[in-house]
């Protein structure tokens, strides 16, 4: 859908003042830069992980003390969805060697590596399988499989891009699996982008040093996604998934093992119980929090479940308190609302103008820098441009990078957003684009070691759901390569648990209520309930008119 | 009361947040038919976002939300149109008397294999999918793809034998099922595309020689030396090395020619 007339109308101001910025531009004249102290008191004031408020400190569980944004310490706060006191353990429903939380790429890969290890296998999750943000990862996945590179360079290029705050043993983990991974994924016939000899073709990224970047097409993590997925539904002597059936609670024997999981029939609303000698979590992120009303790159059911209940059983997390946001997603047309702009746009010169067509900031400062000045300018100045569902953005100048550099260089440099804009009416190198920072990751998670074990035995756990590999700031591509090298890790090390001799003792939910009278004894009166599985967007307006709910 | 209306004035904009739209003032809403069914929505929205307004909350139909998953697939006719129209809920916008159904799913025969136990042969894949030869080029295939994929022609360059032809144009494949429900020989189009392109890869495309060298180094243990002592490494020789350390490989070499000038770690 084209732009409105309404907002027609205002992009008029931002041609009104554009010869005048192009000129400006030409004479390499640029709206100032932040210095570090101005960089900092906008960070703190408006930036979504800086602020203090929208944060509180946690009550109760491993975490205590330890400061997170509210809906996340709502969600370990949480109370149980299911009544602990309803629950029948004496009957198993499901029964397998391994029960697999989670059917996105880390789920998917382990369940692979268990089967091939010889164990059965339950693969439990929300949506359909493989429907998670592996599918949605375009840009590629890391490897040192150059002859110039090598899982040295892939070390310190990780932690450096960290900040240093990177767990090392994970770093190491992944530097050392990454040509692995890839190796693994050619031989299950996963089509990368070779020459013709077979090379791979590899690309830089931020902060790399070295082309470590392999790709397939501009849809990688879909790629991934459906080799894996197809090579599981080969397996059905080893490997049974269910669909619209999440877990909701993890369950331990009387010695304080993993056993298994509660889940949940999302169609029937029944509870089943799953039984099993080594369970792994690989439920994604959090990004349909929408932690402070961000928009995000997320899919439908990235939600937290796996932390939730992992911290029921006294497994903690870290730096869950650091979100990834990008300054340039897109707020209109609604088909790609929260999906990013790269920051390529601002390089090629575009400026960033509010709904006067006035410049506000310097459209390349660091990512964290440039997001708190656009939600400054829209939400504290109010100078954002309102789209006709309510979304609040900010215009980027696209056409005046053709002003700049030649006519035809928007269509030659962006080609893949010149198409996706232009499938919905827009042709950027002529009118503008809406943007608004979005929520892109969860850089933090449970706790693990680098054979992805946690602190109870028999849980592992391996994807965003875990935390430290990319300490706070995570460089692309290593992601996808964090879901296949810990996936894998998990699936052999839950199958060498399972070798070492595990008798499963009787069942437990004990955790559950324990949990729940610590909520009760620190003062938290009206809990929410979590997992939430799925996000909710009813309207106000038919909530108030939902009489039968409270 | 001056004062009062002042801070009024000052509060945030009432905007729509994270996926939850809003009708602002003075935005028109626009009529649409669910499953037959009217609701008054704003203009603008995706499908799937249309019935979330209207009261909706998918538990199937729903998955990325971005374009890539193919978990919405859509039909719609418009009114006084007889055709029918085909799309994904999250990418298509609503327009005034859409006649909306979802298909969430839609049954279709999947062979089961062992990938290596095949070979780059297309007799592999008549075998398995003798089916194929049902397909009458009719090419609703193709007017149904929601990705704009050549859905006829990769089934044809499959009977005509060429694997790596049908890869090719298959990639785009978000396997919604949408060919298969329009497909008069009953083909399940999507899964026999996905076999096509691992046998491709696998069999055709050519190994990485690169790749499997690093594999075997990586085996024989040759950078687990490496790794321990960067492990034990503190923060000021790591921030040392990040800083001082890094050759950045040229942009436009090719893949494979460059050489630093430290090789001791590679």
């Amino acid at each position: 859908m084209s732009y409105t007339p309404e907002m027609r109308e205002l992009i008029k101001k931002v041609e009104a003042t554009r010869p005048a910025r192009v000129e400006r531009a030409r004479r390499n004249e640029h709206y100032p830069a932040l210095n570090l102290k101005e960089r900092e008191e906008v960070l703190n004031a408006y930036h979504p992980d800086c602020q203090k408020d929208g944060t509180r400190a946690v009550k109760v569980g491993s975490n205590k003390g330890d400061i997170f944004q509210d809906q996340v310490a709502d969600l370990l706060e949480s109370k149980a969805l299911l009544r602990p006191d309803a629950v029948d353990l004496s009957t198993v429903d499901y029964e397998a060697d391994v029960l697999i939380i989670g059917g996105g790429g880390a789920g998917t890969s382990a369940a692979l590596m268990a089967s091939d290890a010889g164990k059965s296998v339950i693969i439990s999750t929300k949506l359909r399988h493989g429907d998670s943000n592996t599918i949605m990862a375009e840009g590629g996945i890391q490897a040192a499989t150059q002859e110039c590179d090598s899982p040295f360079y892939h070390y310190i290029d990780t932690i450096g891009g960290g900040h240093f705050t990177n767990q090392p043993d994970l770093v190491e983990a992944i530097a050392h699996d990454a040509p692995l991974s890839i190796s693994w994924l050619e031989n299950l016939g996963m089509m990368f982008n070779k020459t013709p000899e077979g090379r791979m073709v590899v690309r830089h990224f931020g902060g790399s040093s070295r082309k470590r970047l392999h790709s397939a097409g501009d849809m990688t993590g879909a790629e991934i996604m459906r080799v894996i997925r197809d090579e599981a539904r080969s397996r059905q002597d080893s490997i049974t998934v269910l669909e619209f059936t999440p877990a909701v609670e993890l369950i331990l024997d009387e010695d304080g093992k993993c056993a298994g999981a509660i889940l949940f029939n999302m169609e029937t609303r029944e509870f089943y119980i799953a039984k099993a000698k080594a369970v792994i979590l690989a439920s994604g992120g959090f990004g349909r929090l929408h932690i402070k009303g961000f928009a995000t790159t997320n899919h439908y059911g990235a939600t937290m479940d796996g932390v939730v209940m992992a911290y029921r059983v006294g497994v903690g997390n870290k730096y869950l308190f650091s979100t990834q946001y990008h300054p340039t997603g897109v707020v209109y047309p609604e088909q790609n609302v929260g999906l990013l702009i790269t920051e390529k746009v601002r390089g090629l010169g575009a400026h960033v103008l509010n709904i006067d067509g006035e410049q506000f900031c310097f459209p390349l400062e660091p990512r964290d820098v440039e997001s708190a000045e656009l939600i400054c300018e829209a939400m504290d100045k109010g100078k954002g441009i309102l789209t006709p569902t309510g979304r609040v953005g900010l215009w980027l100048d696209s056409p005046m990078i053709d002003d700049l550099h030649g006519e035809g260089t928007v269509k030659k440099e962006l080609p893949a957003k010149f198409i996706q804009f232009a499938r919905h009416g827009i042709d950027i190198s002529k009118d503008p684009m809406l943007v608004y920072p979005t929520l892109h990751y969860q850089n933090g998670g449970v706790n693990v070691s680098a054979s992805t074990e946690t602190d109870v035995p028999g849980l592992f756990a391996a994807g965003e759901v875990i935390g430290g590999v990319h300490g706070e700031n995570r460089l692309m591509g290593n992601s996808l390569q964090d879901i296949i090298t810990f996936g894998r890790r998990a699936g052999v090390n839950a199958a060498e648990y399972i070798d070492g001799g595990v008798e499963i003792k009787k069942l437990t939910i004990d955790h559950v209520a324990r949990f729940e009278k610590e909520i009760d004894e620190a003062g938290i009166t009206d809990p929410v309930t979590a997992p939430i599985i799925l996000p909710d967007y009813s309207t106000d307006e038919v909530i108030s008119r939902r009489w039968a709910e409270k | 009361m001056a004062e009062a209306e002042n801070i009024q004035a000052k509060q945030a904009p009432k905007v729509a947040t994270g996926d939850r739209a809003i009708l602002p003032e003075g935005a028109k809403t626009i009529p649409v038919y669910v499953m037959g069914k009217r609701y008054e929505v704003p203009e603008t929205l995706t499908i799937m976002k249309a019935m979330e307004f209207a009261g909706f909350k998918f538990i199937r139909g729903a998955g990325c939300r971005g374009g890539i998953c193919g978990a919405c697939p859509t039909v719609y006719r418009k009114a006084g149109d007889y055709k029918l129209f085909f799309g994904l809920a999250c990418q298509t916008v609503v327009e005034p008397n859409m006649y909306l159904a979802q298909i969430p799913f839609y049954p279709a025969n999947r062979a089961t294999y062992k990938l290596e136990e095949l070979s780059g042969d297309p007799e592999v894949i008549y075998a398995l999918y003798p089916e194929l030869f049902r397909c009458v080029a009719c090419n609703l295939c193709t007017k149904a793809c929601p990705m704009d994929v050549d859905v006829l022609g990769y089934i044809s360059a499959l009977k005509q034998g060429n694997i790596a032809k049908a890869a090719e144009i298959s990639f785009d494949c978000i396997q919604c099922g949408l060919c298969a429900s329009r497909c008069m020989g009953e083909l399940p189009q999507y899964h026999i595309g996905q076999l096509a392109r691992r046998i491709y890869a696998k069999y055709i495309q050519p190994k990485a020689e690169h790749l499997q060298k690093r594999v075997d180094d990586i085996n024989a243990q040759k950078y687990d030396e490496v790794l321990k002592n960067l492990l034990a490494m503190d923060k000021e020789n790591l921030e040392k090395i990040y800083i001082n350390e890094r050759e950045r490989e040229p942009d436009l070499t090719p893949p494979g020619e460059w050489v630093p000038q430290d090789t001791q770690y590679l």
